[in-house]
């Protein structure tokens, strides 16, 4: 009996019938079924990944091979003069355009993802361990204020940031930015204070420190995970995002990437090669990111709410 | 900072001595505030207090490139929004887009969830791998496949004329256009509801399994009454998630299509831009937000109702 089962668990992939076939019959249909499998999921990541990597491919051919028809995969002349375009301008003057952009970027990201944390992980911790008047209802606040339509905001915003001097600032950004963090940080930053027992600040409290001191010595750095995987989601979300940056920005000193790059397709002919490198470059940090936190994915991207 | 008050007592042998008790002062209560109270702040200052000026907006004609100051017309723009034909259009626009692409990525993304479950070698890299495409901008995303899905040039028709078959106008006919659109949303969050149903299939007890394989329970019984019920919760958030975020809507299609051609993938989102920031009439843009608004926070209920089950369980 107890073969059997093993039998069975084994060749998990082969359908069970009320008279079973003998074993190395059961066992050859299991390890097709096995190989169909294989090769559905891999034709499935192929089509996945192709788009990135024929973007990659586009970002290092010449101009000619670019727009050559029938597309060429795998025979075309390598270059690196679109990622040269990326930051240096044409005429050999300096930085481009695209490379202020990506500065701003990354000051805008950043900034606006330090101020989410510093506001976010006190308030988190908060929801966290006190018993407050109407908690779940302020948390439910919190967070529909991330699923409100980003185009819809942006009408009042465009108005209060004219009337304050925000407009086309960096700064009007990166305050926008915070905010649509602030509910993620503070959603998936409770899941992990909610993981760190109480008992640790009662017990130094009975020590004698007081309740922030226990909350600042000996919760806090029990975080630091916590906060930095919260803190990269945060950073990605404000790297790619382009709603805000597009209607609240207009000159080339305030604008970010995303619309920087965005600009590239204005015209009537589109240099699709400086567009790929300057894809390419623009997502690679992303990808990174990404991977840091590839532990966290789950809990991020449905705000900490679902925990694997 | 605050000053220590009590300075360090001298130790007794073998005893701990006493922390200093520092930031006595800080209360409970008024540590509790002063951790939340700014958080709150921004957010009141950055969504709630615009959301209030749209509501106020949205009852007024103003418009943002006049200066004249806005006039109480009271339900007129709502009037006007719920029974203009071309509002009803944009609608079955967005609602076709929204069943079209959450409804695929739904089965895709569970189906390479479940493909992925199955093997146990290379799990890890398969899905890293496969998140890719989520985890991109949609700026970069609309870009890629927009010279993909060019009609001269593009990999695709390329790709299309060396099978036989003929190119198609993907961007620039009013039916291909909608369905490059949710083909291209398909590609990028695919792998979101894999990841979310990912979760779910591996937290399956592996004991039902084996319980159900003793019974000699087909393969399909035993998707169908130990898999699709427990994953199924998840796969549910996974989905209401999707669809307000499909429904919200906005970069993709500016990027991709502009809304064109004529109005084919013109969603409600698009249209409060083009209302808003072509037409410059603020308020009947408003009075359109302040609608949106409103659906996203019925299906945000459901969400967070799914949410809490979930949790309790």
């Amino acid at each position: 009996m107890a073969l059997h089962i093993d039998e069975t668990v084994a060749a998990e992939a082969g359908a069970a019938h009320r008279n079973p076939p003998r074993g190395p019959q059961r066992r050859r249909r299991g390890t097709l079924r096995t190989w169909l499998e294989i090769v559905v999921l891999a034709a499935f990541a192929v089509v996945m990944l192709f788009p990135v990597v024929w973007m990659l491919e586009t970002s290092l051919k010449e101009n000619r091979d670019v727009y050559a028809v029938p597309a060429q995969f795998f025979r075309f002349d390598v270059t690196l003069d679109h990622y040269k375009d990326v930051f240096v301008q044409r005429d050999g003057s300096g930085t481009s355009d695209l490379a202020v952009s990506y500065k701003n970027s990354i000051l805008v990201a950043g900034t606006s993802t330090i101020l989410a944390t510093l506001l976010g992980v006190p308030a988190a911790w908060a929801y966290s361990r006190f018993a407050l008047k109407a908690k779940k209802d302020q948390l439910f606040f919190i967070l529909s204020t991330r699923f409100m339509p980003p185009v819809v905001v942006v009408i009042p915003i465009f108005l209060m940031y004219r009337d304050l001097g925000l407009i086309n600032t960096k700064l009007g950004l990166v305050l926008i930015y915070a905010a649509f963090n602030l509910p993620f940080t503070i959603w998936m930053m409770k899941g992990f204070v909610d993981e760190v027992p109480a008992e640790y600040e009662d017990a130094a409290m009975l020590d004698g420190y007081s309740r922030f001191e226990a909350f600042w010595r000996f919760t806090l750095p029990l975080l630091v995970p916590g906060i930095a995987a919260t803190a990269v989601f945060a950073l990605i979300f404000s790297w790619n995002e382009f709603v805000f940056a597009i209607f609240l920005t207009s000159s080339d000193s305030a604008r970010t990437a995303p619309p920087a790059i965005a600009g590239l397709i204005g015209g009537t002919t589109i240099d699709w090669g400086l567009v790929a490198a300057s894809a390419m470059v623009f997502a690679v940090p992303v990808l990174l990111f990404a991977f840091l936190v590839r532990k966290h994915l789950v809990a991020g991207v449905t705000l900490g709410a679902v925990r694997r | 900072m605050a000053t220590t008050i009590s300075p360090a007592e001298p130790a007794a042998p073998l005893v701990a001595p006493p922390a200093a008790r520092r930031f006595r002062w800080l209360g409970d209560r008024r540590l509790s505030a002063m951790f939340i109270a700014p958080a709150l702040a921004l957010l009141l200052f950055l969504s709630v207090f615009p959301l209030l000026w749209a509501l106020y907006l949205s009852f007024t004609n103003y418009s943002a490139t006049r200066d004249t100051p806005a006039q109480w017309v009271w339900f007129d723009n709502y009037r006007d929004i719920l029974t203009s034909a071309t509002v009803h259009q944009r609608a079955l626009t967005t609602l076709m887009y929204v069943i079209g692409a959450v409804g695929l990525q739904t089965v895709l993304g569970f189906s390479i969830a479940y493909l992925i479950s199955r093997r146990v070698r290379g799990r890890g890299l398969m899905t890293t791998l496969f998140l890719v495409p989520m985890m991109l901008s949609p700026v970069v995303v609309g870009l890629f496949w927009r010279f993909m899905l060019d009609t001269q040039f593009g990999v695709v028709n390329s790709l299309l004329n060396s099978l036989g078959f003929g190119s198609v106008e993907w961007l620039t006919k009013q039916r291909t256009a909608l369905l490059s659109l949710i083909v291209v949303d398909t590609w990028q969050w695919t792998p979101f509801i894999m990841l979310i149903a990912l979760a779910g299939l591996t937290a399956v007890p592996k004991y039902l399994y084996e319980a159900a394989s003793i019974d000699r329970a087909s393969e399909w019984f035993r998707f169908r009454h130990i898999t699709l019920p427990l994953v199924w919760p998840l796969l549910l958030i996974a989905v209401l998630f999707r669809a307000i975020e499909a429904f919200r809507l906005f970069d993709l299609v500016y990027i991709l299509t502009n809304g064109g051609p004529g109005v084919s993938t013109e969603t409600l989102s698009f249209h409060v831009y083009k209302v808003a920031f072509l037409g410059f009439d603020t308020g009947a843009a408003s009075a359109y937000g302040i609608l949106m608004v409103l659906v996203v926070i019925v299906l945000a209920q459901f969400y967070l109702r799914y949410l809490e089950k979930l949790r309790s369980t």
